[in-house]
């Protein structure tokens, strides 16, 4: 009885954490003048309202630099009300990794300061933004109430780049997307990863190219290793002082690939690749089942196609 | 019992293991679909009917990709099918393909394209002509029919139009199986300025001329169409030949 009280009480209390469409937004400090909003290591839900990113700031001295933008347009608000409450400093530039809509429509709170992305992020973002955005209504329902699509202004390469007095190096990778942007950070030593990096939770690949994706894991954990380097910032779950969720992410990849080709070459179905288990290194990863399902279908028609005789 | 059967299921049932025994029902839609009616008119009119847990369809329950819907049909278990139909209750396009095994078993595996959820069904006819029903709902977002086909945006699937892919595998754990990919939009007439365009038929013999299956697809099947059948055994090449509702003929050779 004891604990059917205690879940009533959850569900109570849930329900008003939802109904005030509040994301309870923490500035968690993570380095002098860098801060960061870490998301729940979870699907696109009605709970959630798609708070299931990272997003971060930095404080320059002339400004603020805003790095991806969140799930929604109360997002974004929040966020940006979360970083007042911090510094009285004006919003310099607000820059999106990449162009999946965790991360980039949360814009619309940003329209009157400049947006940045690279060129092939800006073009994504155009094309599939209001695909993306109908299918985040559907999963995270009021939440997303309001928003819209509110595309980069700006285009950034890599290279160096500074900002509001703040000295970024921007290195521009591919593979998560089609144009995945690192941002690093010198005078702190930040590294923000994008989703190139996940933490604790399995990666997603709906427009994943993952021999490209590796060959930035291998550039990213190199950049762990220069002098500057302090903590590392994935695109989803928690922060960290090391390359491990580097690693993790491309333990899954690697075993992904090698599960896709292994099936394809077997002669399996579909099906029967979807009816495979989890090997036990990732069956208490989150999301490892859903993602592993969800992988199946963007990634082993290639594969299949690869054996059965090619482009033929 | 909550449905009760008629004589001929309860002489069938007899003959099972217990536990599909008890799923044997000659009524009531396991489903539950409002469709059902619909369906058993429009495709098993007249003919006795049974759902039966020997006809296995096997889909995710919810599909990642509406467009690409893995389905795999599996009669295997039900002796005598001489030939299998596969609908979609709430599919715009309800009938997705029809299938004969001859000297290959009474499985296939195949994609579809979903509009919305609904249940996928296989009904098997045996040589008695009762229809054995089996299905499973598939849960998508939907717009599979709707959407153009990938080849529609790009410029040379013309000059691959028909071109199949295949592989036999002759050991191990899938000995004795069979797949194949063929090159074509399966284009359903839904979107707007886009004609039917489909494969119609396929059918697939042995070195001896024996047909091993006879499968007539239909608009529903997903582009570039991969099939996975099972032989009893794996022994020499088979010849895959069919057409499209254009007259667009195939004709390939998959080596064991």
């Amino acid at each position: 009885m004891k604990r059917l009280l205690g879940a009533l009480w959850l569900v109570v209390v849930g329900q008003v954490g939802a109904a005030d469409f509040d994301y309870r937004l923490n500035a968690r400090p993570i380095a002098r003048d860098v801060y960061a909003f870490i998301g729940q290591t979870e699907d696109f839900t009605t709970a959630n309202g798609g708070n299931i990113v990272n997003t971060a700031f930095i404080v320059a001295p002339q400004g603020v630099i805003v790095i991806d933008s969140g799930p929604s347009l109360r997002y974004g608000q929040q966020m940006r009300r979360a970083i007042a409450a911090v510094t009285a400093k004006p919003i310099a530039l607000v820059i999106n990794t990449h162009h999946h809509p965790d991360h980039f429509l949360g814009n619309q709170a940003f329209a009157d300061v400049p947006i940045a992305a690279l060129a092939e992020t800006r073009t994504g973002i155009g094309a599939d933004g209001n695909a993306f955005a109908e299918n985040l209504f559907r999963m995270s329902g009021d939440w997303m109430k309001g928003t819209e699509v509110q595309v980069p202004t700006q285009t950034v390469t890599a290279g160096q780049l500074d900002v509001a007095g703040r000295r970024l190096q921007l290195v521009a990778l591919d593979g998560h997307t089609g144009a995945d942007l690192v941002i690093f950070d010198e005078p702190s030593g930040v590294l923000f990863a994008g989703d190139l990096v996940f933490n604790g939770r399995a990666p997603t690949t709906p427009h994943a190219d993952i021999a490209h994706w590796l060959a930035g894991l291998d550039r990213l954990e190199a950049l762990t290793r220069e002098a500057g380097f302090k903590v590392l910032v994935p695109g989803h779950g928690a922060v960290t002082s090391d390359a491990t969720p580097i690693r993790q992410t491309r333990a899954w990849l690697n075993w992904l690939t090698a599960a896709m080709r292994e099936s394809a070459s077997a002669g399996l179905d579909m099906n029967d690749v979807l009816a495979r288990p989890l090997p036990a290194e990732f069956a208490d990863l989150p999301m490892a089942a859903t993602e592993y399902r969800r992988s199946v279908g963007h990634l082993f028609p290639a594969a299949e196609q690869a054996v059965l005789g090619g482009g033929k | 019992m909550k449905y009760p059967l008629t004589i001929a299921a309860i002489a069938l049932a007899a003959l099972m293991p217990p536990a599909e025994a008890a799923a044997l029902r000659d009524s009531g839609d396991p489903l539950a679909s409002a469709r059902w009616s619909e369906m058993q008119k429009a495709f098993l009119a007249g003919a006795p009917v049974l759902f039966d847990p020997r006809v296995k369809v096997i889909a995710p329950s919810t599909a990642e990709n509406p467009m690409q819907v893995p389905v795999t049909v599996d009669a295997s278990g039900l002796p005598g099918v001489v030939e299998v139909v596969v609908f979609a209750d709430f599919n715009p396009i309800v009938q997705v393909l029809r299938f004969f095994p001859e000297g290959a078993q009474a499985s296939l595996g195949f994609r579809v394209k979903l509009q919305q959820s609904t249940p996928v069904r296989a009904a098997a006819r045996t040589a008695d002509g009762v229809w054995h029903v089996g299905g499973t709902w598939v849960n998508t977002v939907g717009g599979g029919c709707t959407a153009p086909s990938a080849a529609g945006a790009s410029k040379d699937w013309q000059q691959h139009l028909n071109e199949v892919s295949g592989r036999q595998w002759s050991e191990g754990p899938n000995a004795g199986r069979l797949r194949l990919r063929i090159v074509h939009p399966m284009d359903t007439g839904l979107v707007a300025g886009t004609p039917a365009f489909f494969l119609e038929e396929i059918n697939f013999t042995d070195a001896a001329g024996q047909r091993l299956m006879r499968v007539q697809t239909y608009e529903p099947v997903s582009e570039n169409p991969v099939f996975t059948l099972n032989r009893n055994l794996a022994d020499g090449p088979v010849e895959a030949n069919g057409r499209d509702n254009n007259g667009n003929a195939f004709k390939a050779r998959i080596a064991p």
